[in-house]
């Protein structure tokens, strides 16, 4: 199995805060990995960077065989393939919700408006928008304004998604709804790599979960062990928290 | 509000504006010099004699203001996004910009005339007009767009950077994202203090008179000089308001308009 994304010692620094710190990281072809760490342990930044919307200031990252980091790399063919969403939904307000899905076909990969509309529709209907093609975003609830933000990544037909948080900006009755939309990704097989606060979501979804802690991958492995038998103190800690907030059933 | 309280205040409003006014107008009616400043300024047969001559040297305001719009509205959008490119690669092109709104915006526009309406034609550049009006229109035009370069720079600053974001990660290149994504939005967002820099612009429209076109303001001057009276003036300042006050209007019910619809968008 090829990996679908590799991380190999990502740093990264806003002014003098050191945010990543030497990040290593594989994802392979239809995995789902979910990373977690408390807030400002890099989690955004990471996925950012992997979409270049921040540029790192060393180490490699590898796509599909190919380093997006290296100099002279056409960053918006990466960002072609590369699917991102991001917390506070970040939908176009001036554009019905099947213009915000066909925008980037039709711009970037040059479908005709037909083909472009086509494979909108046939996804908002897969996620139950359709009856939303003709809103725009400020009608619609936050759940499907960030259902549609999902559909406006993949119909990019992407190789690899990026969720940035994507229940956190949810009143909690919205959650679900999003979440399942997820799940559903996942069955598909499409490879994801997910930021979330979610810990039953992450132990339920995820092949692999990888703890972040101060700007490092402190440490990974499968769900149920690395939530019920966690070897670093630190893990131990925040997982500790996370119960005690009760965001986690043990 | 009940009807009775409604029939109350317009009773009130109606009798406060009667008396506000009323005592004005007495006060100018009685003033000492009201018989001469009335045959002076409010000749009703100067009036009629004057006005359908300065109504035909309007339009040439109207056609010098409608061009000038539509240059402004292209040019100051181009200024407006040299000037928000980003990046150290593009800083020569960003300080042209910047000195250019600083210089038009600080210098008068009746000096802009002047130096350009008498300066230019004496260049005798080939294949360009030398006509004042040609000159007088190229000097609002360079004035008004530093204005409204400005008045679109604060729509795009308004618009959130997590837009742009949205849409590079799209994939869609920088060019296109400012197209379909940022500068849509903001113009939106802007059009009400743009139209408020028209209004300025219809006036100034007569300043072009100064160096020679015939237009109202040259027109009414004409008048006061061939009969000695002073209504055309007046005539030719009617006009102005007239044109106006239907912009006014509308620029206040669009930007009523855009509360109501961010009043229902935060209710959502």
């Amino acid at each position: 199995m090829s990996d679908a994304l590799v991380l190999d010692d990502v740093r990264k620094s806003f002014g003098k805060l050191e945010v990543l710190r030497g990040v290593d990281l594989v994802v392979g072809e239809h995995e789902v990995v979910c990373l977690i760490g408390a807030s400002g342990s890099g989690k955004s930044t990471l996925l950012r960077c992997v979409n270049l919307i921040e540029p790192i200031d060393s180490g490699r990252i590898v796509v599909e065989g190919e380093e997006i980091t290296a100099r002279g790399v056409d960053v918006d063919r990466i960002r072609r393939r590369i699917g991102i969403v991001y917390q506070a939904f970040n939908l176009f307000p001036h554009m019905s919700v099947l213009r915000n899905v066909t925008l980037a076909p039709a711009e970037v990969l040059k479908l005709s408006r037909g083909d472009a509309e086509s494979r909108a529709l046939e996804l908002l209907q897969r996620f139950g928008l359709a009856d939303k093609a003709r809103e725009y975003p400020d009608r619609l609830s936050g759940g499907q304004q960030q259902r549609v933000a999902i559909v406006r990544a993949l119909a990019m037909k992407p190789d690899l998604m990026l969720l940035d948080e994507v229940t956190s900006a949810l009143d909690p009755e919205l959650v679900a709804e999003v979440l399942e939309v997820i799940r559903e990704l996942a069955t598909t097989g499409m490879t994801m790599l997910i930021a979330t606060h979610e810990m039953a979501f992450a132990r339920d979804i995820a092949d692999r979960i990888c703890f972040l802690d101060d700007g490092v991958v402190l440490e990974q492995g499968p769900p149920e062990e690395l939530l019920t038998n966690p070897r670093e103190p630190r893990t131990r800690q925040f997982l500790q928290r996370v119960i005690d907030a009760g965001r986690l059933a043990v | 509000m009940r009807t009775g309280d409604r029939g109350r205040s317009i009773a009130v409003a109606v009798a406060s504006t009667v008396l506000f006014f009323g005592v004005i107008a007495v006060a100018v009616v009685t003033s000492p010099g009201w018989p001469e400043v009335r045959q002076a300024f409010f000749s009703g047969e100067q009036f009629r004699e004057s006005f359908p001559t300065i109504v035909d040297a309007f339009w040439l305001n109207v056609k010098i203001f409608l061009i000038a719009e539509g240059v402004i509205l292209v040019t100051a959008l181009v200024i407006a996004v040299l000037r928000s490119l980003p990046g150290p690669a593009f800083f020569p092109v960003r300080v042209l910009a910047i000195a250019y709104t600083d210089l038009f915006r600080g210098i008068p526009t009746i000096l802009v005339i002047y130096i350009l309406g008498f300066g230019a034609p004496a260049l005798q550049l080939h294949g360009v007009p030398n006509s004042p009006l040609f000159w007088g229109v190229v000097s609002l035009v360079l004035v008004y767009s530093a204005y409204v370069a400005e008045v679109y720079r604060a729509g795009i600053e308004s618009v959130h950077p997590s837009q742009e974001a949205a849409a590079r990660s799209l994939g869609l290149s920088r060019f296109k994202s400012l197209r379909f994504v940022i500068l849509p939005q903001a113009v939106r967002r802007v059009v009400p203090p743009l139209l408020n820099d028209f209004i300025g612009l219809q006036k100034d429209s007569a300043l072009v008179a100064l160096i020679g076109p015939v237009e109202a303001f040259r027109q009414s001057q004409i008048e006061v000089a061939g009969s000695f009276n002073y209504t055309p003036y007046l005539a030719t300042a009617l006009l102005f308001v007239l044109l106006t006050i239907p912009l006014a209007r509308f620029t206040d019910w669009l930007i009523a308009r855009d509360r109501r619809r961010s009043l229902a968008g935060s209710a959502a």
